[in-house]
């Protein structure tokens, strides 16, 4: 999966990939860019019982139910607080859509092979399995996440 | 690169299939003493289609079945062999084989290759037989005068008749061959050879030139076609009498020439008949295309989206001074009236003809009457009537289960309808209509009807508790409790396997009821009544705490405020309300969900009083907020299931709202 994702920009882009980072907390993350679909302000979503509290509710996206995850509370980072500058990244991966709730979102960063160092076993609550790797990026340091794997994995229990 | 033909297969299964439910349609409706020629024709053109196919995609034994099956249509439709009910029933097999053929290549399913051994000697044996016979009249024809002849007309032309001469370059003869079948279809067809090696045509029809364009301009080169209308200049033309006898040419039926059969067809019906059949085929054709269920849900997606947005317009300019934006307030209900508009169209894509459901019964019904010696007329009405995709699909089965019990308990034998000073041949009849936002479906039978007495002593057997005073509908309504049969044996056909609670089950799952009207002797009727789409549904809107559910109207019975003295609780049973003397299990919706903020103590609420399969519950919520229809979403496309909700829908605000999972949360009482 991990060189799946590294191969879909590769060819064209000279080996180079692009990376939505994000923070969580004191923490920046990056994800594969063509996992995101949309960038959206948080709305307050309906709510559904008895389900983990990082689950924030379901949403209406253009007319599809959606659920929205808290990563904030998720990974234990951060304040969960909610407002206006509150981002909802909105994820797309096999005909699923999913938001996801970060502090903030940066930029979009493009990174070689050479940038990106292997991963340690863990990085915070963080299963190695769901990494990529670490990209160094002058005096940033962004924890890439294979979000794909992250949200179809068991703990998350968006999936059935 | 090489082209995968994998991924045209399931088109190709598709269109046999339906050219197989074609093809039985048309064997069902012929008319065996005089058998419609243009019927036999069509029934033809399902077999070689299905072939053409077949062997394109390599399916060898489709291709050999359909290929025996073709060589006796077309010998029949030619006239050689003269059309038996031993045919049809032939025929009518072989649409068994061919289904089953291809449900082995599509779903890798089972087949029986003694039965299409079997079926395939059955046809064979059907073409050996009357060869003889046929061979004598051919040679017969073969010692005539050659069968193309040119004459002058003896007779004008009778009105909106048209004669035209087709002049057509070098072409090879094999398609110069298909082309005198294609025009022999429009009407009457002569052939002949012109010295520049072309060849000439002259065509009666009631067709326009235009249409015998459209035909040859598959074969040839349209430029070098040439096609000239004749006007009765007796002197100037040369026509072809219209053969009285079709003219046979001498075949063994060498297998590859069967394909491209190189006479007209006989002209039996009158070219009035053959016109309107032929429009309407051409209709069926044209006016359908395939497009896949999830663009439709795609559409009526972003339509949904549409109507919200059109809402929230009119929240906003509702605030608006009606003098000053007349204009635009104008424009805003232009727009709302053209979205409802839109918002039904769309809607009516995923809408089907009942006929879908309905064209599998006539077989059906035939095959069950001859095994059990009955003589039935099948009737079917408005089949026309459309019903939702997703309902259609699960309203087969129970329907099958009620046709079959009335062909096996309702209908009687025709010595039992004799003597009961009945007409032998039984009347069963499948109906279809809208009534309000409901289908109505009815199976409807001049039987036998219930036994009142029989029921009611099973019911008693079964430990069941009944009256003798119980109202008939009471009464009827007691076939549907599980493992409940009053047929005296268990029969090949029914009573076996499921049974009329599995039938009851599956309708009230649709949100559907179904209902029994009969009369001793004079017959009976089930009466099945379904929403008619899973896609909207009457809700409830009930508020507890912030939040607010949709309860769907199809469960609630009634409403009301609780009394503390009716509360009680049960060491047990947990909390019960008793409501006219019944106690109902209370479910607090706000523990079940873990609601925060509702309102305290049960008598400040409100209890909705729920049913689902006679099981009945009281829900507690804080209010009621109205009640409208909403557009049912799934939850499990981007999430999962979630115990208790059923689905999700969007509120005129754009808000989510979750739809309660009533049988589940009375399921969870035990």
């Amino acid at each position: 999966m991990q060189a799946g994702g590294m191969n879909n920009t590769g060819e064209a882009n000279s080996q180079t990939q692009e990376f939505l980072a994000f923070t969580l907390g004191a923490e920046e993350y990056g994800i594969d860019i063509l996992k995101v679909q949309e960038l959206r302000s948080y709305e307050a979503p309906t709510r559904i019982a008895n389900v983990p509290d990082f689950i924030k509710g379901v949403i209406n996206l253009r007319g599809l139910i959606i659920p929205i995850v808290d990563m904030r509370i998720k990974f234990g980072l951060g304040v969960p607080s909610y407002g206006d500058n509150t981002v909802v990244v909105i994820l797309n991966f096999r005909g699923r859509i999913v938001g996801m709730v970060v502090d903030s979102v940066s930029d979009v960063t493009t990174l070689t092979p050479e940038q990106i160092r292997p991963s340690p076993p863990k990085a915070g609550s963080l299963d190695g399995s769901c990494l990529i790797g670490l990209g160094a990026l002058d005096e940033r340091m962004l924890i890439l996440i294979d979000i794909e794997k992250l949200m179809t994995g068991p703990e998350m229990g968006l999936v059935e | 690169m090489t082209v995968d033909m994998s991924q045209f297969y399931e088109t190709f299964f598709d269109e046999a299939m339906e050219l197989l439910a074609e093809k039985e349609r048309l064997l069902l409706n012929i008319n065996v003493s005089a058998p419609d020629t243009e019927e036999l024709n069509a029934i033809f053109r399902t077999a070689h289609s299905i072939k053409g196919g077949a062997a394109t995609f390599g399916f060898v034994d489709i291709t050999e079945m359909t290929h025996v099956l073709e060589s006796l249509l077309d010998r029949i439709r030619k006239g050689e062999i003269t059309l038996t009910a031993d045919h049809v029933d032939a025929f009518l097999a072989a649409k068994d084989v061919l289904t089953m053929l291809i449900d082995g290549h599509r779903h890798g399913s089972a087949v029986e290759h003694d039965l299409v051994a079997e079926v395939s000697k059955r046809l064979n044996l059907l073409s050996a037989q009357e060869s003889q016979p046929v061979q004598d009249t051919v040679a017969a024809v073969e010692a005539t005068p050659p069968p193309v002849v040119h004459v002058a007309p003896s007779t004008p032309l009778a009105a909106g008749m048209h004669q035209y001469t087709v002049t057509l370059p070098v072409t090879p003869q094999r398609d110069v061959e298909a082309l005198v079948t294609e025009l022999g279809l429009m009407g009457d067809v002569k052939s002949s050879a012109l010295a520049n090696g072309g060849t000439q045509f002259v065509l009666i029809t009631e067709n326009s030139a235009d249409d015998i364009f459209a035909i040859c301009s598959f074969v040839v080169d349209i430029d070098a076609l040439k096609i000239e209308e004749v006007h009765a200049e007796p002197a100037a033309v040369t026509v072809a009498e219209a053969p009285p006898v079709p003219e046979t040419k001498p075949e063994p039926l060498p297998p590859a020439s069967i394909a491209e059969p190189a006479v007209a067809a006989p002209l039996s019906a009158s070219p009035q008949r053959r016109e309107t059949d032929k429009a309407g085929a051409n209709n069926a054709e044209a006016s359908s295309i395939r497009v896949s269920i999830d663009k439709v849900d795609q559409l009526i997606n972003f339509v949904g989206e549409l109507v919200i947005t059109q809402a929230m317009i009119d929240q906003r300019i509702a605030v608006l001074d009606p003098m000053l934006y007349e204009n635009l307030l104008n424009s805003v209900s232009q727009l709302a009236r053209n979205t409802r508009d839109l918002q039904e169209s769309v809607m009516s894509i995923r809408m089907m003809p009942m006929d879908y459901v309905f064209s599998r019964f006539p077989r059906m019904v035939r095959d069950l009457a001859g095994k059990l010696g009955k003589k039935i007329d099948f009737i079917t009405e408005g089949a026309a009537t459309e019903l939702d995709k997703g309902l259609i699909e699960h309203i087969v089965d129970p329907l099958n289960h009620l046709v079959r019990n009335s062909v096996d308990h309702g209908i009687e034998t025709p010595e039992i309808r004799r003597a009961a000073g009945k007409p032998e041949t039984g009347k069963l009849t499948l109906s279809a209509a809208h009534q309000g936002g409901n289908i109505v479906i009815e199976v409807r039978d001049d039987g036998a009807g219930l036994n009142r007495e029989r029921i009611l002593q099973k019911a008693r057997q079964q430990g069941i508790p009944v009256s003798e005073t119980m109202p008939d509908e009471d009464v009827w309504q007691l076939i549907f409790a599980p493992g409940f049969s009053t047929a005296e044996m268990v029969t090949d056909v029914s009573g076996r396997g499921v049974g009329m609670d599995v039938v009851k089950r599956n309708i009230s799952a649709m949100g559907g009821a179904v209902d029994i009207r009969s009369s001793r002797g004079n017959g009976s009727t089930m009466r099945i009544s379904l929403p008619l789409t899973l896609a909207i549904l009457d809700g409830m809107s009930v508020k507890v705490g912030a939040e607010v559910y949709i309860v769907p109207l199809a469960y609630v019975i009634e409403s009301l405020q609780p009394e503390t003295t009716k509360l009680k609780e049960v060491a047990g049973q947990g909390r019960l309300i008793e409501v006219r003397g019944e106690y109902l299990p209370l479910i607090y919706l706000h523990e079940q969900f873990s609601i925060p903020d509702h309102c305290g103590k049960p008598e400040e609420g409100i209890v909705v009083i729920l049913s689902v399969d006679d099981k009945k519950a009281a829900l507690l919520v804080d209010s009621l907020v109205g009640q409208q229809q909403v557009v049912v979403k799934n939850l499990e496309s981007n999430f999962r299931k979630v115990s208790g909700i059923s689905g999700a829908t969007i509120l005129g605000d754009g808000g989510v709202s979750l739809i309660l999972d009533v049988a589940a949360l009375i399921r969870t009482l035990g």
